[in-house]
């Protein structure tokens, strides 16, 4: 009836999960009864659960991200701790079958839970506004995408507490992975929970290349976009073109799970290396999808906070695309000692290091731009030069690994979870936060707090450094990743270091939390009612802080790049027009609903509760069928209720 | 982002002016060209018409082909002011499948060579 | 690098303007674009899934091969049912444009009958494989093809049942543009079908067979 699940797999004799799981029961549970108890639900419903606003869904995506952090962090915070105390003949606190869910858990949720939430949150949120338009190609199915990928957070989450998460690593390799070596719940956890995130995450990609080409204001030509929509296409089109590559793996390793196949078991034929090749495939794309955009949003945030244009607009451009085109030539780097030959190791190993030029054209236009400009060092702009410095160390060590001869001594050291690390807190995590404070308040209506902004910077900045420089030393050293018993003693002091690193960071975590409790607080003290509280060069400033739900009253005319900074400079920045009629998009529950159901789908189906896995197939689909029936989607908003809320912020202005 | 404006009486609604409509005989022509490449590349395969080395590639070449004549005559790629994106989509598209594919068969070919050799079972 | 746009003489916000630096482009150019994308994307999936199925075509573990299986008289009605679906469900295309509706409804009917047929002689195929001990779980081979052929199959299934609740619409509501929309999207995607189906027969069979 229950397929496998029972009692059993609640982790009654394990205090960590049970403990955890507990708090987060009665956290959420009290949650649920306080917005009951104030009778919050038809707000919620409406103004947030089903809303096709790109802004609204922006600002879930984001809160998703954040809230993941935390637990991709508690992760890394008991890693660290065991490696920092699990020396010579202690054995520290997690034994190993813990240690390898912690770590897979945290590679799994950073990835795909926090950074790629983070990033595309920020893309729904800015994009359409910087292109003058009044929201994405397919308002519904950006709704369907969210809530998607809260379907694949909420499993994995699951995992912690009924039954367990895989303890192959974020990669899933075969064949660890097969149902031989891993026949308990944790791998399905892990499948499930990315294959139906995976779907919301390619619609996105769909809706985002669809919109940044065929849907911008009048007179925004291609080389009038501002340079984060360019970053945003270039990842777009990354995701369209390599997450099917994830899901047809995945789907080869559930076929080989749940119907015996041989994909890639030891018997049979299978071929484990080729899982590896097209894990990675994928793998290598998937990182600049993650990059791009953060380059995308220095591009704005260095401009803006240095009073100047971003320096040569066309290299930025086709750097970019470059970037694009090369991720996907590049992605046997990562497995260089699978055991290919030199020319393929070696067409790889130049290919990778190719792809650093690009990226170095990029920091020398980001560093030409700041050259002569009148700065300002907002808590966006500390995160910019931060990134600059950081991320050039990290991508250094990037292309010291693209060459196949050290990669035979480094690869799976720490020395690369020091690299990767690098760039991706130097570059994806320092560029999110960057975003957050930059465009909070065009999202919110008032600022955040500036000295807590710089605290958290700062404790970042060094938190970094501290944890991750010890790494790179240590992986020179031999210390290899993954280790939950540190075998040479004389590497205990790096390690504490390192330990004393992530505590800082956690400093930076909590000084954010209490940067977004005060600036709340206080927020009447920093509004922002102009709608362009950093004297802003793109559309999005043009309009008021939060902007009306259509973004624009009238689409902007676009006569240059920067089209605000100098709409502003021509006296054109509020001109009075006449109001028309707007339709926009209605809310629509077909994501929620049809999210809802992939949960009970996908946990149905970790535990082969299959009865109640097609009844949620079925579910879902009907929800699909019932939303793709429906021709009238839009309302009306009357030109006399669009005169009423543009006059009512045009008031605002000084 | 809705169609306001009323659909005149002989036009389908939402067709820009400029939009080249196709025909029956664009179809047709397809179809009649589909056939025969088609059927080509099945006589190819089993007969010995084509030098033997030869078949795969001459496969191929069927393949993209029909391929090409779908892509034209059925999908009307080419036709139309706004193919540009649409043609330059599909280049996208084709680079990768090229490289997830050939590069797949290279980087997984070469390491099979570098296996150890089996001991006779 | 491009002139100054032409105004338009639509007085819609929104309005029907050239799309390269005239504004939004209409929904019909937006929806059909997105799906193109996705059916690029799709063929994205089908590489991989063509990838594995070149690396695991010779990996027969003792088992059945290509040769000892492929029947390839079956393959060519099958190869010529979904062609000539994708020719009458361009016509059928064709007739929804015109407005012609009964035309439509016969092209719909004859494009789902070859669609099924083509079904019928691929699930059969497979059931006398598996009946033959050439099952999935036998080899890497044989999971490569089972997987590859049978995702085609699939979307062809979805197709088909997408094709049903489409004419359900068109019969509720009429060809309007929605309806419209959706019916050219459904096209591209058969279309695509077949285009992925050239593939399967081209490398999984014709060239399964000399292996």
């Amino acid at each position: 009836m229950l397929g496998r699940l029972s009692w059993d797999a609640i982790p009654f004799n394990e205090p960590l999960p049970l403990a955890t799981g507990a708090v987060l029961a009665i956290v959420i549970v009290a949650v649920l009864i306080l917005i009951t108890v104030k009778g919050w639900w038809p707000y919620l419903w409406r103004e947030w659960l089903t809303s096709v606003d790109h802004k609204r869904i922006g600002v879930m995506y984001v809160t998703l991200g954040l809230v993941m952090l935390l637990r991709g962090y508690s992760d890394a915070i008991m890693m660290r701790t065991q490696q920092a105390i699990a020396v010579g003949s202690a054995q520290g606190y997690l034994p190993p079958e813990h240690y390898n869910q912690i770590f897979s858990a945290h590679g799994t949720i950073m990835i795909f839970f926090v950074a790629m939430p983070l990033v595309i949150g920020l893309m729904n949120f800015a994009v359409p506004l910087q292109l003058g338009v009044r929201d994405v190609a397919f308002p519904v199915l950006n709704s369907v995408s969210l809530w998607l990928t809260a379907t694949g957070a909420l499993l994995i989450n699951m995992s912690l507490v009924i039954g367990n998460f895989a303890r192959t690593g974020w990669m899933g390799y075969p064949p660890l992975s097969e149902l031989a070596f891993s026949p308990d719940v944790g791998v399905d956890y892990y499948l499930w929970s990315l294959q139906i995130s995976g779907v919301g995450t390619l619609l996105t990609g769909i809706n985002f290349v669809t919109t940044i080409l065929k849907m911008r204001a009048p007179g925004m030509t291609y080389f009038r976009m501002p340079v984060f929509c360019w970053t945003a296409l270039a990842a777009n089109l990354l995701i369209v073109a390599a997450f099917p590559v994830l899901t047809a793996t995945f789907v080869m390793l559930l076929l080989d799970r749940y119907l015996g196949m041989h994909f890639f078991t030891n018997d049979g034929g299978g071929n484990q290396m080729m899982y590896v090749n097209l894990f990675w495939a994928w793998g290598h794309p998937e990182v600049y999808i993650l990059i791009l955009p953060a380059f995308g949003i220095y591009s704005e945030v260095v401009a803006t906070f240095s009073g100047k244009g971003l320096f040569s607009y066309r290299s930025m451009v086709w750097a970019t695309l470059g970037i694009c085109i090369l991720s996907f030539m590049v992605w046997l780097h990562h497995f260089f000692t699978m055991g290919a030959g030199a020319n393929v190791n070696a067409f790889f190993g130049i290919m990778s290091s190719i792809i650093a030029v690009p990226t170095g054209v990029k920091v020398f236009n980001w560093l030409f731009t700041m050259f002569r400009g009148r700065i300002v060092f907002t808590t966006p702009m500390l995160f910019a030069v931060g990134f600059i410095v950081t991320f050039v160390i990290g991508g250094l060590t990037g292309v010291l690994l693209a060459v196949p001869p050290v990669d035979f001594v480094l690869h799976n050291s720490a020395f690369l979870v020091a690299h990767f690390h690098n760039v991706i807190i130097g570059g994806v995590v320092f560029g999110v936060l960057a975003g957050i404070n930059y465009w909070f308040p065009k999202a919110f209506g008032f600022t955040l707090d500036e000295r807590l902004g710089h605290a958290s910077f700062w404790c970042w900045l060094f938190g970094f450094y501290l944890a991750f420089m010890p790494l790179y030393w240590l992986g020179l050293l031999g210390m290899t990743r993954r280790l939950e018993h540190i075998p040479d003693p004389t590497w205990q002091p790096l390690l504490l270091v390192a330990e004393g690193g992530a505590i800082l960071i956690f400093c930076g975590i909590l000084c954010q939390i209490a940067q977004l409790y005060v600036s709340i607080r206080a927020r009447k003290q920093h509004l922002d009612s102009t709608g362009d509280p950093w004297n802003g060069r793109t559309l999005e400033w043009a309009t008021a802080s939060p902007p009306p739900p259509y973004n624009f009253a009238v689409l902007p005319k676009v006569e240059s790049i920067d089209a605000f900074w100098h709409m502003k400079h021509e006296g054109r920045a509020s001109d009075e027009h006449a109001y028309e009629a707007i339709e926009m998009p209605r809310n629509s529950p077909a994501g929620f609903i049809t999210a809802f159901f992939a949960v009970v789908m996908g946990f149905s189906l970790i535990w082969h509760i299959w009865w109640l896995a097609l009844l949620g197939f079925l579910a879902a689909a009907t929800m699909v069928l019932i939303a793709g029936w429906s021709t009238e989607r839009e309302d009306e908003i009357s030109a006399a209720e669009v005169a009423r809320m543009e006059r009512g912020r045009l008031g605002h202005r000084a | 982002m809705s169609d306001i404006h009323a659909p005149a009486p002989d036009r389908t609604p939402g067709v820009e002016e400029h939009e080249s409509t196709a025909s029956y005989l664009t179809y047709s022509v397809g179809l009649a060209l589909a056939i025969v490449t088609t059927a080509a590349s099945f006589i190819v395969a089993q007969t010995g018409l084509l030098w033997a080395p030869g078949i795969p590639v001459g496969l191929t070449v069927l393949a993209l082909a029909q391929i090409g004549i779908h892509l034209v005559f059925f999908l009307h790629l080419g036709s139309g002011a706004d193919s540009t994106n649409n043609i330059l989509a599909l280049a996208f598209g084709v680079l990768i499948v090229f490289l997830v594919i050939a590069g797949s068969i290279w980087i997984v070919a070469n390491l099979h060579d570098n296996m150890m050799p089996m001991p006779p079972q | 690098m491009t002139p100054a746009i032409q105004e338009s003489a639509s007085p819609l916000p929104f309005g029907l303007m050239h799309e390269h630096g005239g504004g939004p482009a209409s929904k019909r150019i937006v929806v059909a674009y997105g799906f193109w994308i996705f059916i690029l994307g799709d063929m994205v999936m089908f590489s991989a899934l063509f990838a594995a199925y070149a690396v695991l075509s010779g990996n027969t573990a003792g088992g059945p091969t290509a040769a000892e299986l492929f029947n390839l008289p079956n393959v060519f009605i099958e190869t010529m049912c979904l062609l000539v679906s994708s020719y009458t469900c361009g016509l059928g295309v064709l007739s929804a444009e015109r407005r012609r509706l009964l035309p439509f409804f016969a092209f719909a009917a004859l494009t789902f009958v070859l669609g099924s047929v083509f079904l019928i002689i691929e699930a059969r195929e497979f059931a006398g494989m598996v009946e033959k001990g050439a099952g999935p779980s036998r080899s890497g081979f044989l999971s490569a093809f089972f997987t590859l052929v049978g995702t085609h199959g699939a979307h062809v299934t979805a197709g088909l049942i997408a094709l049903v609740y489409l004419v359900i619409q068109v019969i509720a509501k009429g060809l309007q543009a929605a309806v419209l929309r959706r019916l050219l999207c459904w096209s591209l995607f058969w279309h695509a079908l077949d285009i992925v189906w050239v593939g399967v027969f081209t490398l999984v069979y014709l060239m399964g067979v000399r292996h």
